[in-house]
């Protein structure tokens, strides 16, 4: 399953770089769905809220907290 | 192919994070939790009024706490993976290995550790609940001021290398971040006061861990992606090493 992106000299360890087209999309959409991920951990439930109660909050509160996230 | 290759760099990336959770929780319920408890304890002995509790500390501080930090973990390493797919044979002579660490020691400095210079984490009972709006837009932003200037001082080094050298090009832009950071942090305002009778060394104590759980994360992450993604780039190189490993 592994495919070799190195460059063609056998004794360089210089890896050739991924094209962007390849990037873009991936960083498009698991980039958001990432940044949705960090916004539960560090923010629902403060200013904004998806869901609604403040059990989100409460269940991530210490790791808010510990993480640096700006809580009460 | 080469967006197969992203794919699989995405999901090693998102492991590692995910590996690299678990030894942050770890930290931060041995090392963390006390000063919470500390803080929690400060928040009560001033009377605030507080609701019916809806997850009982002893849940916050071990699922609680661990779903963060793993989700957390996941998040990070998941968008580092992609940083690190976009530096990749961009910043340098680096193989597979030094590329992740230097993306995990970028994410650790601009995500976290520059943006606490200026709003550093605080324990329960710090924050005022009618500031917290102005407080996460700070800080998102200057997470983001941070992101982007370390960008572009990687930026001006790559282009200032083939005529000063990479040493003089790397600490010229450094100098330059260090600046223009700087000034960003003297500009913006300030972030909460600590209430007046907090003690000093739980703060401390607190901010420290904080920092801790965040390098144990990154470091982690680093080494662990590192390990990972050179088993897909350089499957050449990894066999060098381990000789027993077949075809
Ligand atoms: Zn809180």
């Amino acid at each position: 399953m592994a495919q070799s992106t190195a460059a063609p000299t056998p004794t360089t360890q210089i890896l050739t770089p991924l094209p962007l087209r390849a990037i873009a999309p991936w960083a498009v959409f698991v980039g958001v769905l990432m940044l949705v991920l960090l916004y539960f951990v560090g923010a629902e439930q403060g200013v904004t809220s998806l869901v609604s109660g403040e059990g989100v909050h409460e269940w991530v509160h210490d790791a808010r907290h510990l993480l640096g996230f700006p809580c009460h | 192919m080469n967006s197969a290759t992203v794919r699989t760099l995405l999901v090693r990336g998102m492991l590692a994070g995910l590996g690299a959770g678990v030894l942050a929780f770890v930290f931060a319920y041995f090392v963390g939790e006390g000063s919470v408890d500390a803080a929690i304890a400060f928040e009560e002995s001033h009377a605030h009024e507080h609701g019916e509790e809806l997850v009982s500390r002893s849940v916050q501080s071990t699922a609680g706490l661990a779903t963060g930090v793993l989700v957390f973990g996941v998040a990070i390493g998941g968008i580092a993976a992609l940083a690190f797919c976009f530096a990749l044979g961009r910043v340098g002579r680096f193989g597979a290995r030094a590329t992740a660490a230097l993306t995990a020691l970028a994410g650790f400095l601009l995500v976290y550790l520059v943006p606490i210079l200026k709003y550093p984490a605080n324990p329960p009972a710090v924050g005022d609940p009618d500031t917290l709006a102005k407080r996460t837009s700070l800080f998102v932003l200057m997470i983001a001021l941070s992101v982007l200037l370390g960008t572009a001082a990687v930026l001006l080094g790559r282009r200032l290398a083939p005529a000063w050298g990479n040493w003089n090009a790397s600490i010229t832009a450094g100098a330059a971040f260090v600046a223009v950071v700087g000034v960003a942090m003297a500009v913006l305002p300030q972030g909460d006061a600590i209430p007046r009778g907090f003690p000093a060394a739980d703060l401390w104590e607190f901010r420290l861990a904080s920092i801790g759980i965040q390098a144990v994360l990154w470091s982690a992450f680093g080494f662990l992606f590192g390990y990972l993604a050179e088993r897909v780039l350089e499957p050449r190189a990894v066999r060098g090493r381990v000789a027993t490993l077949a075809a």
